[in-house]
């Protein structure tokens, strides 16, 4: 018998989990392809400056890369400890993105980013650029992998479910590979990552900017993210339409909670700006609409229906009384697989098999046969996500990805106009918007995941059958024990970052012609020493190389 | 021969050189970090020994990664099973490899002796409990372990955590961090030098004798164990679940694919050849070829259990005929073929730009460099 608390807690336990990791990954995501942009600069032009600001923001990347990685681990394992069902269900098609994954990227890039670290005085200039380059495709190849995975489970192409092995068996990998779900949510994923890295490195130039040091890199690395910025935020907004345009075929039940739309309107729908929504009365206590808005802006046409949630549902109990005699005739294939009167029951009702499986929550003794018109009823209620959360989290990231669209034109003007040290308002805003791209990734997590409830495979496998049957008590264990040691991890990660972001770059001695020289200015090898002097030298350093 | 009979092998095959790369790399970098404190005596060679494996133990770790990512696009069941039935191993085991990335990383950042000290604490916890859980987990996959499926294959584990930590299981856990120690300690033996050097020559000799003596006493301990044969099942050839076989479990039936193919004790053989020459290679004064030896070792261990269990994976002790077999717990024909193309392509490829990383940063670790490196760990 699965346990709903079992199965709250697990899915409590992945989202935090996630969402922590996924604090990590777009930086890495931007910054690789940020620092490797920096890197071609300096071995184009030989000019050391740039050499310095590769290594700085290099620093910077690895105090995060080490929490994205371990973090990471968590992930990879997450789905056998704690959604066994889910991996048994759906291993063979969802494994192979994981460990092709691992195969082609992460192993790369991990291989790589030692040698970039560390292999400054043993690689040429041109070998290191390489280097650089390969962390920076193998992180992006790493999310274009992870995210076909995704793909499968918000729009499961290219897979059959196997009635003998009792699971989904891929059977086109092209198709796996190139859903539009797939696609759409790697390149809006990863230019997010950029958008992430522009805003980073804006908003630590600014701070060195309004302290008056390291001006030369701030101003530099401040223009190129800027720049940047504005290309990749436009990006990200042009692929989360397409998604939207995307996700109007594959999910209807996710659009409809996104736009908070309870009943199916005649088109063209009216777009719900702002609204209240009330799950349980399925109405929005107010709204402030725009009307014809909503099916342009989703359908790209005037006229494609759009259907409301109350219709999505109706549709959804016909689906649930037909996908019931499919999980019957599977129960009696599991004992026997070559029953044919069975193999024919299954193979009329298995386009329902997922709708089958919802209902068996509610049916007595958790035996769809048993199930009930109200069983019915509550499995077809439960088709339907979470509109209030979806619809304003989703409504956020919106806002803050026009917040920072306007950020980086602002940025990009006064960067060009180069009086950008005259407006300390603006560069303290910048200082603030480090969070921004932060959260709004996140909110882009959580309308996907959240939005595809509750489907782990979208119209496939329940969420709740998804879970490994554990006791309550490992539940409680292991979630007090992420909760305990991430939280432990993201205050050393959190003070590392300040503080290399308060030593700022290395500076280097002597002529800079880009060759070897030896950093002297961080003591921090010095055990037990103090950096009060040390980082006073560093600046009396900068300020010495300035007067040269 | 059938083609998806052929593939199953061959994954079958390529599960143990994952396992085999997943022990030698990780082994390495885990056995360093399990001597940090043993045979770095100061804070400077504590930091030789950890910069000697700097720029390549994030590289080396994605071995475990993948082999998690591998197991479960080539034994989505076993994933499943084995993952979730060894719920609390499995965290412990995560969470002590995800502390080691950031004692790497952050360890040298702060210069105070007390958080070095946690950091040193860290590494000796993170590289001595996986090695421990790892052959604690072979260990039990030799034992079966008590587990039984629903009819839509959901698993039920129903043993308890603390019995996973049997005498045989913690023989097992035991030797394979002794192999990890022999592999870390001959690679600082390479990497380092002076007094440093020497008591890893130590460490590494000690190690290997152990691991020597624990390898012979398992081997004696899995001829007297019950082992599980098939009685009747499916054709490998076709798709089938641990639902349709019938399995016994009889006296000796660990040594039963030895006893029919004879050929195969030069599987163990391999693994005691490894370590001895490995371990007088060592004091022979050549670490290099000695750590190469080392692989032989762990591929004899890693064998010798393979052909034990073969064609099990992971026998249920409770409901025998639901036990996991290659032939019922891969994945789909379609699938292994596209994993196989993947793997071809890869793996020479990852093995060629490993080689040249270590290539890039061979030599001995300059101790007075690390000092005034601001990037050195």
């Amino acid at each position: 018998m699965i346990n709903d608390t079992v199965v709250a807690l697990s899915r409590w336990q992945f989202a935090s989990t996630a969402l922590y990791h996924f604090l990590f990954v777009p930086l890495t995501l931007g910054l690789t392809v940020f620092i490797a942009s920096l890197e071609t600069v300096y071995v184009v032009t030989g000019k050391s400056i740039y050499r310095e600001m590769t290594q700085f923001w290099s620093k910077l990347l690895l105090i995060n890369f080490a929490l994205g990685v371990a973090t990471g681990l968590t992930m990879e394992f997450e789905f056998g400890t704690n959604w066994s069902f889910y991996s048994g269900f759906v291993g063979d098609i969802f494994g192979a993105p994981l460990a092709i994954e691992g195969l082609m990227a992460f192993f790369m890039e991990s291989t790589m980013i030692g040698l970039m670290i560390f292999g400054w005085d043993k690689l040429s200039r041109g070998q290191h650029l390489i280097v650089t380059y390969l962390v920076a495709l193998g992180s992006n190849l790493s999310a274009l992998w992870i995210l076909v995975a995704n793909g499968f489970m918000q729009d499961p192409q290219g897979a059959i479910f196997n009635p003998v092995t009792l699971r989904m068996e891929l059977q086109s990998f092209s198709a796996l590979i190139f859903s539009h779900d797939a696609q759409a949510k790697f390149v809006h994923t990863s230019i997010a990552g950029y958008v992430t890295a522009a805003i980073f490195v804006a908003g630590v130039s600014a701070y060195y900017m309004l302290k008056k040091r390291h001006l030369e890199i701030a101003k530099r690395s401040f223009r190129m993210a800027t720049i940047f910025g504005v290309l990749s935020t436009i990006g990200v907004i042009t692929l989360g339409d397409a998604l939207g345009f995307i996700g109007a075929h594959a999910q209807p039940a996710k659009i409809a909670a996104m736009e908070a739309m309870w009943v199916t309107e005649p088109t063209p729908a009216p777009f719900n700006l702002a609204a209240w929504p009330n799950q349980a009365k399925q109405e929005n206590t107010w709204a402030l609409q725009i009307p014809y808005l909503l099916t342009p802006l989703l359908t790209h046409t005037m006229d494609t229906k759009i259907p409301g949630i109350a219709e999505i549902e109706a549709d959804n109990v016909v689906r649930i009384k037909n996908g019931i005699p499919a999980v019957e005739a599977l129960k009696l294939l599991s004992a026997n697989p070559t029953d044919p009167a069975a193999m024919t029951q299954f193979k009329a009702h298995e386009q329902d098999l997922g709708y089958g499986f919802l209902v068996e929550r509610y049916a007595q003794d958790q035996d769809v046969s048993k199930a009930t018109d109200a069983d019915i009823a509550k499995a077809a209620k439960d088709t339907i996500p979470d509109v209030f959360t979806i619809y304003w989290v989703f409504r956020i990231m919106v806002a803050f990805a026009f917040l920072m669209l306007a950020f980086f034109v602002f940025g990009v003007i006064y960067s060009l106009r180069n009086d950008i040290e005259k407006h300390p308002v603006y560069l303290r805003f910048a200082m603030w918007m480090i969070p921004v791209p932060f959260l709004a990734c996140e909110m882009g997590w959580i309308t996907a995941e959240l939005g595809r409830q509750p489907w782990t495979v979208y119209n496939l496998l329940p969420t709740w059958m998804s879970a490994s049957s554990h006791s309550v008590s490992y539940m409680v264990f292991s979630l007090i024990g992420f909760v305990s040691l991430y939280s432990i991890f993201i205050i050393i990660e959190m003070y590392l970052m300040v503080r290399a972001i308060k030593q700022g770059p290395d500076v280097h001695h002597g002529a800079n012609t880009g060759g070897h020289t030896k950093d002297k200015s961080l003591g921090g090898s010095v055990l037990g020493g103090s950096y009060a002097p040390v980082h006073a030298k560093a600046l009396m350093d900068e300020q010495s190389a300035k007067e040269v | 021969m059938d083609l998806y009979l052929g593939l199953k092998v061959l994954w079958w095959l390529l599960l143990g050189v994952l396992l085999l790369g997943l022990a030698v790399m990780v082994g390495m970098d885990m056995g360093v970090g399990a001597l940090l404190r043993i045979i770095g005596k100061t804070d400077l060679e504590r930091r030789s020994m950890l910069n000697a494996i700097g720029p390549h133990w994030d590289g080396n770790q994605v071995w475990f990664i993948l082999g998690g990512g591998a197991i479960f696009a080539a034994f989505p069941l076993i994933y499943a099973t084995a993952f979730s039935g060894l719920y609390v191993v499995m965290l412990l085991l995560l969470w002590s490899m995800i502390m080691r990335p950031l004692a790497f990383e952050y360890r040298s950042k702060i210069p105070t002796e007390t958080w070095r000290n946690i950091a040193d604490w860290v590494f000796l916890l993170s590289g001595a409990l996986p090695m421990i859980i790892y052959g604690a987990a072979m260990g039990n996959m030799l034992q079966g372990v008590p587990f039984h499926f629903d009819w839509d294959l959901r698993s039920h584990y129903t043993g308890s955590f603390i019995s996973l930590f049997n005498p045989f299981a913690i023989l097992a856990g035991v030797l394979s961090l002794a192999l990890a120690l022999y592999m870390g300690a001959t690679m600082m033996v390479i990497k380092t030098e002076g007094a440093l050097a020497e008591r890893a020559r130590t460490a590494g000799s000690i190690a290997i004798v152990a691991a020597i003596a624990l390898f012979a006493a398992g081997g004696v301990w899995v001829s007297l164990m019950p082992g599980f044969i098939l009685v009747h099942s499916v054709d490998p050839a076709l798709a089938q679940t641990p639902l349709t076989q019938t399995v016994e479990q009889v006296a000796g039936g660990l040594l039963a694919n030895y006893r029919g193919y004879p050929i195969l004790w030069l599987v163990p053989v391999t693994g005691f050849f490894g370590m001895i020459v490995g371990g007088l290679l060592l004091r022979a004064h050549r670490p290099a070829t000695a750590w190469w030896f080392g692989i032989f070792a762990w591929a004899g261990v890693l064998g010798a259990t393979a052909v034990s269990l073969f064609p099990f994976l992971m026998p249920s002790s409770s409901n025998p005929s639901q036990s996991l077999t290659i032939w019922n717990s891969i994945s789909s024909q379609t699938t292994l073929l596209w994993m196989t193309g993947f793997t071809v392509v890869f793996v020479p490829l990852i093995l060629w730009y490993t080689s040249w990383a270590f290539y890039v940063m061979r030599g001995k670790v300059d101790a007075s460099k690390i000092e005034n490196d601001p990037h050195a760990y």
